[in-house]
């Protein structure tokens, strides 16, 4: 099968599983399809000989006779995802070839399902950026347009599965990671609820924040691949949420509750938060989100106005707490035990600064110093303690808003994608345009981001849909109707 | 409060005020944060995993055994354990912290108040404690056989710490040594704690201040990593003297951290004030808050040890011993239960606690041993009680006795009296024989207490004893003797 990159998820495990091909044949395919294009700088790392092992066993699984939806299924993770055999940087050089004696749970239950890995995606360094601009190895380039950012910071992810590189990636989403590059590339992204996913593995930004997702052509290959990622590991990281795992696709294709097979949404109330929807945001994006709610209207769906009035104190809030664990989880990168020294230094004092000033990127050392400042004694209670009460009030208002809906839906990003180079002079522009992603991070709730049409430059634009805690099932079906009755995520960018 | 029954001990007319902080390494199998075993003196990074070593990725898991550990503390001195309490990050950069910050806790502490109550001399003192908070320990550096280079050990690093701070209630060095030896009595005795001071399980810091009396807190210096009860009381006193030194030379005492030299008996400064970090301190966000259920405390409660001071009271009321016995006797569970044998089976709770605190202890002390050491059991000890009380032997002899048991000559008490001729002379009938011969032998001296010089009666019992080669009852003898003068 030549064309079996245009394969989703589903349609791959199908074809594998119905032997029309094998899963060394879908890596083999899929990694020569990456070298390729290896100019979009999606794939920091391969280990081909791992990637066929790991495929011959899936064949010999299936040869058993097993089946499953992700059986031999090539995928590739974040580069922040640590992973056995392969180098994991988080996209800076201060990991530069660090090799994990061990794998993310994330890494390690795709692969229990079967998954196989085919390489290591580029990423902000990190995850502290919304363009990928920030990677330390390469400027990663969006398919729809090449002079533009895939977004940021799970920018390899987005534009591998956009490129049709591979069918489905990881992705981390701190403030808005996932789901703002696959609105920049047009495809499909969901951050499930904070703690759903083990962080355990996870090379840590901002650890009340960070939370891992998939990112795939549809919302049904996206349930798939959350069914296997998601579930309590309670032993390994103590933030992860004692709740059974779940199977996220029973809902698809199921009517809402009292709802009929032609107006499958039927019941089901839209909030539109009134500051998503004001000046800040881009006229070409507006227009598509709110074609995309009609559209909704049509499956049945009712529109809520609502309010979320702390949305614009997310952005300060957010860029208190983030840097502030950042600055204490990236203290471990000392030049001491792993991760790059300095050649040359005098002292103790001297080899912690230079090998911190030559490992980390300006904007890690930016974040950095923002967050030891907020940290410090006489600022703490200004910055970071009012940041979190101001937190709790956000989460607060979420609830408040979730008792007039069921979903809040907006745009995800108040533009497309921007060219790159545009705002790397400007650290605060970038963090302005995180507007509409930021407080969802803050609330701990989950998230993603649904193909709905194109906007300026013909770049994508993406819906944004918030769920209440452990919803992922709903939202999930609630995207997958969608884009039952739109084709908006199976548009293609040409040359891929 | 402290007892305040007598004035502070002054030096050279200062009041000296102490306050400690205690890092006790909690005896779990394993790490506080991780699955890594704690054993001591293992290979360097052989006892250390992925979380102890920080790699990416990796993150902390709450090791419930310690959490119990300090429940158990908190239960011990009656503290208040609460319901939630908080990780912090406290961040620094040295080479031997891999995460470059320590989880500790901060602003809310898993042990709050609390107090150790004690005897100094037979003084009774009560020192408050402020809090006990559970923390990690950090891994060691080396800086020997490495040429120009430092090693890293990270076995350490991990290892669960309980610190237990008090208020500065303490008012002498000999306070401070008797709070701490109380406090590691207690982590021993409800053991949470191997209480090995070499090894640094139980390590001291002591915060030292001297004022006029009346005047307020004056500025201290704290003394850090006291592993040696003498070296403690050392320390504090060159402290004290050098402080008031300084005082008197019209000096004002800078705040700072001090080492204190065994070699040289001196305390120097680390650090001061000016140079202090900001550790920057906020909730740990790998950690949730640490929630302790009310039915969690009751579990730990129902599987606790009779503590120190509630046997002593029990002591107290069931063998009529007087506080400081008991409070001296209830030292370790060994020492309690070696008495209580004892008493039971002697029937002699009084002359038991004597025996214990005065012949077996000095004996110990002088072998350095331990109570579990002692060559005497319990119940051989309650043999010889019996034969004191029913006169069979006299107090000196049965010293004797305990010599031959003690040195493994004998192991059977009655057999040792008869071995070694012991026995009291309670035959009135000998004994007069003898006391007619003294007094025969002895005439001038029998005349000058009839004449009414007093002394030649206690001269006359002497050698009516020495007749006897000691085995007459002093009692009877003196007895019989008066009689027959009569």
């Amino acid at each position: 099968m030549n064309e079996l990159h245009h394969l989703g998820v589903a349609e791959l495990a199908a074809a594998i599983a119905d032997k029309k091909t094998s899963s060394v044949e879908a890596a083999q395919h899929l990694l020569a399809r990456a070298k390729e294009h290896q100019n979009l700088g999606a794939y920091l790392a391969f280990n081909e000989d791992l990637t066929l092992a790991q495929a011959q066993a899936a064949d010999a699984r299936i040869a058993a006779g097993e089946r499953g939806p992700l059986l031999g299924v090539p995928l590739a993770h974040k580069d922040i995802f640590v992973t056995q055999g392969f180098p994991t940087t988080a996209g800076s050089k201060m990991l530069a070839g660090y090799q994990s004696p061990f794998d993310a749970t994330v890494v390690s239950q795709l692969a229990a399902a079967g998954a196989v890995t085919l390489g290591k995606l580029n990423c902000d360094e990190f995850a502290m950026g919304s363009g990928n601009d920030n990677s330390a190895y390469a400027p990663v380039h969006n398919p729809w347009d090449a002079a533009r950012v895939p977004g940021g910071s799970s920018g390899g992810s987005a534009a591998a599965v956009a490129a049709r590189l591979v069918p489905a990636a990881t992705g981390t989403d701190t403030g808005g990671s996932i789901r703002q590059p696959a609105s920049f590339t047009g495809i499909t992204g969901i951050k499930p609820t904070y703690g759903r996913c083990s962080r355990y593995g996870m090379v840590a930004f901002a650890s009340s924040l960070d939370q891992a997702g998939p990112m795939a052509r549809s919302a049904a290959d996206c349930a798939t691949l959350l069914t296997a990622m998601a579930g309590p590991d309670i032993d390994r990281d103590s933030t992860s949420l004692d709740h059974p795992a779940e199977d996220y696709t029973r809902l698809l294709g199921l009517p809402r509750e009292g709802a009929t097979a032609a107006q499958p949404l039927k019941g089901l109330r839209i909030g539109l938060p009134k500051e998503f929807f004001g000046e800040g945001c881009a006229p070409d994006v507006l227009a598509a989100v709110r074609a995309a709610l009609s559209e909704y209207e049509k499956l049945g769906a009712t529109l809520v106005d609502i309010s979320l009035p702390r949305t614009e104190l997310s952005i300060p809030v957010y860029y208190i707490i983030a840097p502030a664990e950042a600055s204490s989880n990236l203290s471990r990168f000392d030049g001491v035990k792993f991760g790059h020294r300095a050649a040359k230094f005098d002292d103790l004092a001297d080899m912690y600064k230079k090998s911190r000033s030559e490992g980390f990127g300006p904007e890690v050392q930016r974040r950095i110093m923002i967050g030891t400042y907020v940290l410090s004694h006489g600022y703490y209670d200004a910055y970071y303690l009012k940041a979190q009460q101001i937190r709790r009030l956000i989460a607060q208002d979420f609830q408040q808003a979730f008792t007039q809906c069921d979903v809040i839906a907006g745009p995800v990003a108040p533009t497309v994608a921007w060219k790159i180079g545009e705002k790397s002079d400007d650290p605060v522009a970038n963090y302005l345009a995180d507007i509409y992603t930021l407080s969802t991070s803050l609330a701990g709730l989950p998230g993603m981001s649904v193909p709905a049409g194109f906007g300026a430059a013909n770049m994508p634009v993406g819906l944004q849909l918030v769920g209440n805690y452990f919803k992922e099932g709903e939202l999930l079906q609630t995207a997958h109707a969608f884009q039952q009755a739109t084709d908006w995520h199976l548009k293609t960018p040409e040359g891929y | 409060m402290s007892d305040k029954k007598q004035a502070s001990p002054l030096v050279q007319g200062y009041e000296v005020v102490i306050g400690f902080e205690t890092h006790a390494q909690l005896a779990t199998q394993s790490k506080i944060f991780s699955r890594a075993p704690t054993a001591f003196g293992a290979e360097p990074n052989t006892q250390a995993c992925a979380v102890d070593l920080a790699l990416p990725g990796t993150l902390p898991v709450m090791n419930r055994g310690a959490v119990e550990h300090a429940i158990r503390l908190g239960l011990a001195l009656g503290s208040h354990i609460a319901e939630q309490s908080v990780f912090a990050r406290k961040n620094y950069f040295y080479p031997d912290l891999p995460k470059g910050y320590q989880i500790s806790q901060f602003e809310i502490p898993v042990v709050q108040g609390g107090e150790v109550s004690f005897f100094l001399g037979d003084e009774k003192k009560t020192v408050r404690l402020v809090r006990a908070h559970l923390e990690e320990d950090a891994g060691k550096s080396l800086h020997e056989e490495f040429h120009g280079m430092s090693g890293i050990d990270l076995n350490r690093a991990g290892t669960p710490l309980l610190e237990i701070v008090t208020e500065p209630d303490m008012r002498s060095s000999a306070e401070a040594v008797a709070y701490a030896k109380e406090l590691h009595k207690t982590v021993t005795w409800i053991g949470i704690c191997d209480g090995n001071m070499q090894e640094g399980s139980f390590r001291c810091d002591a915060n030292v201040s001297v004022r006029k009396p009346g005047e307020p807190l004056g500025t201290r210096r704290e003394i850090k990593n006291l592993n040696s009860f003498k070296f403690m009381q050392q320390a504090i006193d060159y402290e004290v003297r050098w402080q008031i030194e300084q005082i008197e030379d019209g000096h004002a005492i800078q705040q700072a951290t001090v080492l204190f030299d065994p070699d040289t008996g001196e305390t120097r400064a680390m650090r001061t004030k000016e140079d202090a970090a900001d550790y920057r301190y906020f909730p740990d966000p790998d950690l949730p808050p640490l929630v302790i259920a009310r039915d969690w405390v009751e579990q730990v409660k129902a599987n606790m040890p009779e503590l120190p001071r509630q046997m002593a009271a029990r002591l107290v009321q069931t063998y009529g011993l007087p506080e400081y016995d008991a409070t001296t006797l209830t030292q370790s569970p060994a020492m309690a239960a070696y008495f209580e044998t004892a008493a039971k089976a002697s029937g002699q709770a009084k002359m038991a606690s004597n025996w214990i605190m005065g012949e077996v202890s000095r004996r110990l002390n002088n072998e350095e041993k331990d109570i579990a050491q002692v060559p005497v059991s319990a119940d051989t000890l309650a043999a010889l009680l019996k034969r004191i009380a029913d006169g069979t032997v006299s107090n000196n002899a049965a010293k004797q006795v305990v010599d031959a048991l003690w040195s493994g000559e004998g192991s059977d008490v009655d057999a040792v009296i008869e071995a070694k001729g012991l026995k009291q002379m309670n035959d009135s009938g000998a004994l007069e024989k003898i006391i007619d011969e003294v007094m025969a032998a002895n005439a001038p001296m029998v005349e000058q207490f009839r004449a009414g010089k007093d002394k030649a009666f206690n001269a006359l019992v002497g050698l009516v004893m020495k007749a006897s080669k000691g085995k007459a009852n002093p009692q009877q003898a003196n007895d019989l003797l008066k009689q027959k003068l009569q």
